[in-house]
């Protein structure tokens, strides 16, 4: 991390769902790793969660959600973030996720879903293995 | 409980083993870690002995069963005469398909039923809200009306079962469908036995489903326990839940201290409105998980009831005996099982249950195996309630009353549990009561540093899980085909919706609507005007929407 401006990362709740136990100890791990963290807060529309990826400039965007609404919403937040040309943007996704939902989501460009039981190291390596630096 | 002479002769032999049978065995026996530890932090002794407990006073302290100070459980015979109630927690989909399974769990055994609602229902919002989109029936029955109501309960006598709903901030226009069915199947309102979870402090910060404001939000809580108290005698208007404090993260005695917190602010609440302790004390219940650490647990649950047998009798001067008892329902815990080899899962649920059931719990919900990757299916949630009924049955632990009364280690973790909670209780009574501590995020900083400070352990691998960070396999095996919701779950909730808003009468909904409006801008009671508007057919999300009006929204406050 010794060249240019740190890794921004996203952490958002889409979904009505207020499960946030895992969404804050993956913030925190990101900001132990040294990453600048944004997060949401609860009940994010994908235009919200689109819009704060916009405006803070990030890099990645990690995707949070239990409540099984991952279907209806995470195209609708691929989408857009295509409509607004960034989807340079790493996606990731972690929560209550079925296996068999995971080839539709990889194929609209979430980068990889993550289950429960996922060390919060694998996921600061698996940033740093696919971030796309912009700028 | 011992002599001090005894005490001390014992302290003295403890003395020399530990300088000479210990280390002599240490030399070639190291021992697993250099500290062992409760996940609340608590230290775990080598052994126990008379001198840990030394000045407990037994009828002080310990007393008997069905007397102050209740620790060894609140009725005389505890589970030789009635066992414990098995509810187990279900919804999803369509009411109609949520009526199926509760049927299925009545004939199977069950002894009550307990509702989950979705998300939608949760926050107030109707099926048709455009924020409801995906998430329909998906985590819970969906409710919108009255009608939704009425099919949920098709065939199911009020009088004969009692029913928990886990709801909070629209708890009072649930409440109000649940009479409004009991007054079209002719039962009495003082007949209606059951719960609603209607505890709101907790949402703010462990649970989150919040609609409205701190303040507001409690009025309406105390609105319902008022109502009850003068009408429906056997409802439990609210349960004072730790489950969702524990599932958020904290630790145990986090989970036990801020409970109480909030139990003694509804108490200071209902008071202020004018009510006596003893008219409403005796129906206020309370809510906990089951976690992993076995003996922990139970000193949970026993240091649970002293202490709020003491905060009712000392704090708050409650004569009635029935006030002084916390009567609790106990779920094992959501976030202990592992998506990893998940058929393991009914072994953790298993011993939680027990530790539930050596606590002296009212009331047990069991997890079902398959709880981490999706709703449970039929076969899982069988396994659940089976483990419930073989401890009741199979383990002989429900023979006699209290049975781990007397150990060394349980009456010293049981007064451990009860001085730690009470320091932070005394923590939050000096920061101006629960409802600052929420404002000034305390209470979210030490729950999100504890489920923070949980998970390194497990990355560290200084706590094992089996299957998560240890023992793991290549595949899991799911031994059961998981519960997937129908996608036209959504369209169909959404048809029943709409024919029940064309054969409405429109104006008498606006009417009712305008009714509720000015009695929240009147601060009454708003428990009639409610149960008025339900009838009419007013939807949960139009109800709520006048409140949201009157009352404003609750805006998260963000402790990472």
């Amino acid at each position: 991390m010794s060249s240019g401006r740190r890794i921004r990362v996203v952490v958002a709740k889409p979904g009505l769902d207020s499960h946030d136990r895992g969404a804050k100890i993956v913030a925190r791990a990101f900001r132990d790793a040294g990453m600048e963290v944004i997060y949401t807060g609860l009940r994010q529309t994908p235009e919200q969660i689109v819009e704060t990826a916009l405006q803070e400039d990030v890099d990645v965007i990690a995707l949070s959600i239990l409540s099984g609404a991952h279907l209806a919403l995470f195209p609708e937040i691929m989408e857009q973030l295509k409509k607004k040309g960034l989807d340079d943007i790493l996606v990731f996704a972690g929560g209550i996720i079925p296996k068999e939902d995971i080839p539709l989501l990889k194929k609209i460009g979430i980068a990889e879903v993550f289950g429960p039981g996922t060390r919060t190291d694998t996921l600061v390596k698996f940033i740093l293995e696919n971030v796309r630096k912009r700028k | 409980m011992f002599d001090e002479q005894s005490v001390s002769k014992i302290a003295k032999e403890r003395e020399k083993w530990e300088k000479t049978t210990v280390p002599s065995w240490l030399r070639r026996n190291p021992e697993r870690k250099n500290e062992f530890k409760t996940t609340s932090d608590i230290a775990i002794k080598r052994l126990y002995l008379p001198e840990d407990v030394k000045n407990l006073d037994y009828l002080r302290d310990l007393g008997f069963p069905g007397r102050f100070p209740f620790t060894r459980g609140l009725h005389a015979t505890m589970y030789r005469g009635r066992l414990w109630t098995m509810r187990q927690f279900s919804g999803f989909a369509t009411a109609e398909q949520t009526n199926k399974r509760f049927k299925y769990l009545l004939k199977e055994g069950e002894s009550g039923l307990s509702v989950a609602f979705d998300y939608p229902s949760i926050m107030g919002r109707d099926s048709d809200d455009p924020m409801s989109r995906g998430e329909v029936g998906v985590c819970g029955v969906a409710v919108s009306s009255l009608r939704d109501m009425e099919i949920l309960f098709d065939g199911i006598p009020l009088d004969k079962v009692t029913t928990s709903m886990t709801i909070n901030g629209p708890a009072a226009m649930l409440l109000a469908m649940y009479i409004a069915i009991g007054d079209k199947q002719g039962v009495p309102r003082r007949k209606l036995g059951g719960t609603t979870q209607n505890d709101m402090l907790k949402e703010f910060y462990a649970q989150k489903l919040c609609i409205f404001p701190p303040k507001p939000s409690v009025k309406l809580v105390v609105d319902i326990i008022e109502y009850c108290t003068k009408h429906l005698s056997r409802w439990n208007p609210v349960s004072i839940s730790g489950y969702h404090i524990r599932e958020a993260g904290s630790n145990a005695v986090q989970e036990l201290a801020f409970t109480l917190a909030d139990g003694i602010t509804y108490v200071e609440s209902t008071l202020e409105r004018g009510l006596k302790v003893d008219d409403f004390a005796p129906r206020l219940s309370f809510f906990f998980a089951a976690h992993n650490n076995f003996l922990e647990e139970i000193a949970k649950f026993r240091a649970a009831r002293r202490l709020w047998a003491k905060i009712m009798k000392e704090r708050f001067k409650a004569k009635d005996p029935r006030s002084l008892w916390m009567r609790m329902h106990v779920q094992t815990s959501g976030c202990t099982l592992t998506a990893q080899q998940p058929i393991n899962n009914v072994v953790r649920v298993a011993l939680q249950s027990l530790a539930a059931v050596l606590g002296g719990t009212q009331s047990l919900h069991t997890n079902s195996l398959d709880e981490t990757l999706a709703l449970p299916s039929e076969e899982a949630v069988t396994v659940a309630l089976r483990t419930q009924q073989i401890i009741a049955h199979e383990s002989g632990v429900a023979d006699t009353v209290d049975p781990l009364a007397g150990s060394y280690c349980v009456e010293a973790l049981t007064n451990e549990m009860e001085e730690r909670a009470m320091e932070y209780i005394n923590k939050i009574d000096d920061m101006g009561g629960v409802i600052p501590a929420i404002e000034n995020g305390f209470l979210q900083r030490e729950i999100a540093d504890s489920a923070y400070r949980y998970q390194q352990e497990l990355d560290n691998k200084e706590r094992i899980l089996v299957g998560v960070n240890d023992y793991t396999v290549e595949e899991d095996w799911v031994p059961i085909k998981l519960l997937r919701i129908a996608p036209d779950v959504e369209a169909e909730q959404l048809a029943i919706l709409q024919k029940m808003k064309r054969e409405r009468n429109n104006l008498r909904v606006k009417e009712v609507l305008d009714k509720l409006h000015d009695a929240a801008d009147r601060d009454e009671n708003l428990m009639p005007t409610i149960i008025e508007a339900v009838k009419s057919y007013a939807t949960l999300g139009e109800i709520t929407n006048v409140f949201r009006s009157v009352f404003g929204e609750y805006k998260e406050l963000i402790v990472i």
